[in-house]
């Protein structure tokens, strides 16, 4: 059982492919919008990528050039993995860790920090595809209140933050309005990415496999991240710099260097800060903070 | 100087090693074969085929072996291997009154046709830890029944279903209409869903989780007031119609369990009182599972019956989508999965709060010791 | 109280309403209108068909046949059961207003009063927080809450603050019609009759158009223009409140009211 040779391009066999992507053509005719899937067990646990790597299979091709990321990085342990997954079972693409190069980018929890173009697709893993489901458990109802743009109570939710915390509290997997109907949980991407989201010229696709749910964002479509007039979205920022690279744009990862709590602050997209420190002839003399 | 950590291929290789190695233990102990777990712990085996949904019994042993014993691992293990082979057509459905009965009892009545066939229970062992088998001596049972009589199909010992009897008299509600069955291997459920697909879903469900549900049903979550019509096991046979030919093809037989509750019975002015039904079945002997899907069965009806749905094994959606444990388990131990970026979003936030809330206080302090400096009343 | 001045078209126009879960259970042949700014009175023993009058009304309980039909704000005539379920939840959500018997049943118990209040202009297109706030603030003064409370949450209010804050989160977007069901039921009399002289001074106050479900007939002189008393699933009697409590025609009214206890 070890042997993957026995098995069809990129795992799945054809007719799953199809049917798959008969849903990703529904999901990109209505941007944002649920459409359930027949998920299958896959060889990595559901909650670990599953819904991403279905996708992923359903569209590469032999011609096709794959970058996982995870956190926005290629050797997180799990990107290792469904790299090595496809490596295996995909015989005959390459895989790159270099965002330009990639014509399928797979991710969890991370937009890269380079503009992606026209000829690239990505892939999302989503652990919970339902932006209204910590307010309505229910399924039969949020798919009433989709049909129904009964989205009110969404932003009960954001009221309710602001009057306790006095700010909006929800820092990743943001909910945004697609194409200005369909309210989308854009997947646990920290909202520092939610810009991103809004006329980005590659096809965006998102896998829930435990949930059996796809939907996609087509290509130059208008994502509006969920706010006030007097509290308006605004993404993260940093008071230090890339410890690496020295980048003051990119998403930083805090890291804690000793015990004394002594942190510094990295590029959580790997490609990106190498590339940078690259262009920037970086030094990597700057102080530790801590 | 803080170096970008890599190295995440040697990691994964080094734990494949270490697993392999801790999967062996003991090189001087010799090696447990897969036929010996196949044969000797077959209820183990039973329940990874059960929730694994898939009838292979010595693949099932593999993954027990390859799971070093954790049974939802190899449950997980034969789900995925199941989504890799191709799907050929349905069988014809199995009638288990030609079961070729290994047990056979009910609790509803004293004495029926055929009579109560313990076969090879535990019930009434008595859980006493024998010292024996750990020194690899004789079972403490040694008296087995010689003939085979129990392996004679039910018509010939007379085993007609105690729901058979049941619905001669007009006591059972009629579930017998002609339905399509969904599949939900093929089409995700979408609430209400039909009682085929939550039967589906709970054949392949966690016996844990199950047993638990059924549980607070007896102890007043919910209550359907089960009895136990029928629990049977033996082995039926698989056929199926193929097009090309006129006749069915015989695939062979395999183990199952099935039981049947009988419940609350339901009536109103227009219709007499019947008694209602709750279903269970398994691949081998599981037995314990079919009565808890049995239970979790009947309760998931109480919507279409007009009962409460309060209690929680009374819930569609909460039983349904809660009780697969490849899901389950995927999901909980995905926590494991770094989730360092979000975090770091969810840090920024609080520290930027703790900072009002402490700046805050620092100015009403400043405030209360004004006033109060003023005379006035703080507050 | 001032008799409102009847206009030419009914607001809520009810004809030959159906709806029986078993002999006279239920409603049946149920006939009215309802005009702008009255305030219409269902009374009867438990059992007479009242809550499901109401809840073929609210659009929740479709009726085995009759005709539903409501004047919508924008002129036109809304036939409630064949419109789409998207236009009646529509209606439902921003025109009509419900108040049940059982605030816990029409609040929203994991967020604060303010957000309940706020929820239904939320829900049609209020994106301004403080604007949001200071409607919260305001609501609540007019419910005699106190708005310091804005940011608690209903559990932590007594029943018949719940029911105030109930009667808020309904009130703020100016329903053309609410429905009402036993608003003061389950309540102390004193706690009632407070909230009798709130939903009073509101009902004057915002012009509302009400039908209210009560068995309790005092509330209904106070409260009402219009009886309908319901017996057995039929109406039995109809007319002006004052008519039908000093001069009941029909036997059973003429029992109800002499069953009132009178101090």
């Amino acid at each position: 059982m070890n042997n993957q040779a026995g098995y069809n391009f990129a795992y799945l066999d054809e007719q799953t492919k199809r049917s798959i992507r008969r849903g990703l053509l529904k999901a990109v005719a209505i941007p944002g919008f649920q459409v359930p899937f027949n998920s299958r067990e896959m060889p990595m646990p559901y909650g670990w990528g599953t819904g991403g790597v279905q996708l992923t299979a359903s569209i590469l091709g032999e011609d096709d050039i794959l970058k996982v990321i995870d956190q926005g990085a290629d050797d997180t342990t799990n990107a290792v993995s469904i790299r090595r997954f496809f490596e295996h079972t995909a015989k005959g693409i390459d895989t790159t860790t270099d965002t330009a190069k990639a014509t399928v980018i797979q991710t969890r929890h991370r937009i890269p920090e380079y503009a992606l173009t026209e000829q690239q697709i990505i892939v999302f893993q989503v652990p919970i595809p339902e932006p209204l489901r910590f307010i309505e458990p229910s399924e039969t109802e949020t798919c009433k209140m989709h049909a129904l743009e009964e989205y009110g109570v969404m932003h009960v939710k954001l009221y309710e933050d602001i009057a306790h915390y006095g700010h909006i509290a929800t820092t990743y997997a943001y909910p945004v309005r697609v194409n200005h109907r369909y309210i989308m949980d854009p997947s646990p991407i920290p909202k520092f990415d939610n810009p991103k989201l809004h006329q980005n010229k590659a096809l965006m696709i998102f896998g829930a496999g435990r949930e059996k749910r796809l939907y996609a964002i087509p290509p130059y479509t208008d994502v509006h991240s969920l706010d006030f007039e007097d509290h308006p979205f605004a993404i993260q920022q940093w008071d230090q710099c890339c410890h690496l690279c020295g980048s003051d744009s990119s998403f930083l990862d805090e890291i804690i260097v000793d015990d004394e709590g002594a942190r510094v602050f990295v590029c959580s997209d790997s490609h990106y800060c190498q590339q940078h420190a690259n262009a920037n002839n970086f030094s990597d003399n700057a102080e530790v903070h801590s | 100087m803080y170096v970008a950590v890599k190295g995440g291929e040697k990691a994964i290789d080094n734990a494949h090693g270490l697993l392999a190695k801790r999967r062996r233990g003991n090189k001087d102990i010799a090696q447990l074969g897969v036929d010996q777990i196949q044969e000797q712990l077959s209820l183990a085996v039973d329940r990874v085929m059960t929730e694994g949904s898939l009838y292979d019994p010595e693949l099932a042993a593999l993954a027990l072996k390859q799971a070093m014993g954790d049974c939802v691992e190899a449950i997980f293990l034969l789900r995925a291997y199941r989504t890799t082979l191709p799907r050929f057509g349905y069988s014809e459905p199995v009638d288990t009154r030609n079961m070729r009965l290994q047990r056979r009892i009910s609790a509803t009545y004293k004495d029926i046709p055929g009579g109560q066939l313990l076969g090879p229970t535990y019930d009434y062992t008595h859980r006493l830890l024998d010292f024996k088998l750990l020194a690899d001596g004789e079972p403490y049972i040694d008296n087995l029944p010689s003939s085979s009589d129990i392996d004679l199909p039910a018509e010939e010992l007379h085993c007609p279903k105690v729901m058979d009897l049941l619905h001669a008299e007009g006591l059972l509600q009629n579930t017998t209409e002609q339905v399509t069955v969904g599949d939900i291997t093929r089409e995700p459920i979408a609430y209400p869903c039909k009682r085929s697909e939550w039967l589906q879903t709970l054949v392949r469900a966690d016996e844990g989780f199950l047993l638990s549900l059924g549980y607070s049903t007896q102890r007043g979550y919910g209550r359907t007031h089960p009895f136990a019509g029928e629990i049977r096991m033996g082995y039926v046979e698989i056929t199926m119609a193929i097009d090309e030919l006129d006749f069915s093809v015989s695939l062979g037989e395999i183990c199952i369990t099935e039981c049947e509750m009988i419940n609350q019975f339901s009536g109103n002015q227009q219709q007499p009182p019947q008694f209602t039904q709750g279903y269970g079945i398994s691949f081998g002997f599981c037995e314990r599972k079919t009565m808890a899907m049995a239970l979790v069965d009947r309760s998931l009806q109480s919507k279409s019956l007009g009962e409460s749905t309060d209690s929680p094994a009374a819930q569609e959606e909460f039983v349904l989508s809660h009780c697969d444990n490849v899901e389950a388990s995927g999901f909980v131990s995905h926590l494991k999965l770094p989730h360092y970026v979000d975090f770091q979003s969810e840090l920024a936030l609080i520290r930027k709060l703790r900072e009002e809330f402490f700046s805050k206080q620092t100015e009403s302090d400043i405030t209360t010791t004004l006033t109060s400096k003023a005379g006035d009343r703080s507050e | 109280m001032k008799i409102p001045s009847v206009e030419a078209e009914p607001l809520l126009h009810v004809e030959g309403v159906n709806k029986l879960y078993g002999i006279n259970r239920g409603c049946q042949e149920i006939d009215f209108n309802l005009y702008a700014g009255e305030v219409l009175g269902i009374v009867g023993e438990s059992g007479s068909g009242k809550s499901t009058l109401l809840n073929c009304l609210s659009g929740d309980v479709p009726p085995d046949c009759g005709q539903i039909v409501v004047a919508s704000s924008v002129g036109d005539k809304v036939d409630l059961y064949q419109a789409s379920e998207s236009r009646r939840r529509l209606l439902m959500r921003s025109e009509f207003g419900i108040v049940k018997q059982n605030p816990r049943d029409g609040l929203r118990l994991q967020v604060s009063a303010g957000a309940n209040i706020g929820e239904r202009l939320m829900a049609i297109g209020e994106r301004h927080y403080s604007r949001l706030r200071d409607v919260g603030i305001d609501w609540m003064s007019q419910v005699e809450l106190d708005p310091e409370r804005i940011d608690d949450f209903p559990e932590t209010f007594s029943g018949g603050m719940q029911q105030r804050l109930q009667i808020a989160r309904v009130l703020v977007t100016q329903p053309r019609l609410v429905l009402m069901d036993e608003p003061t039921g389950g309540l102390d009399v004193s706690v009632q009759a407070k909230l009798l002289d709130l939903i009073r001074s509101l009902v004057s106050e915002l012009n509302l158009s009400v039908v209210m479900v009560t068995h309790d007939l005092a509330v209904a002189r106070l409260l009402c223009h219009r009886l309908i008393v319901m017996k057995k699933s039929r109406i039995v009697e109809t007319g002006l409140t004052d008519q039908i409590l000093d001069d009941p025609q029909h036997s059973y009214t003429q029992l109800l009211v002499s069953s009132v206890l009178t101090p």
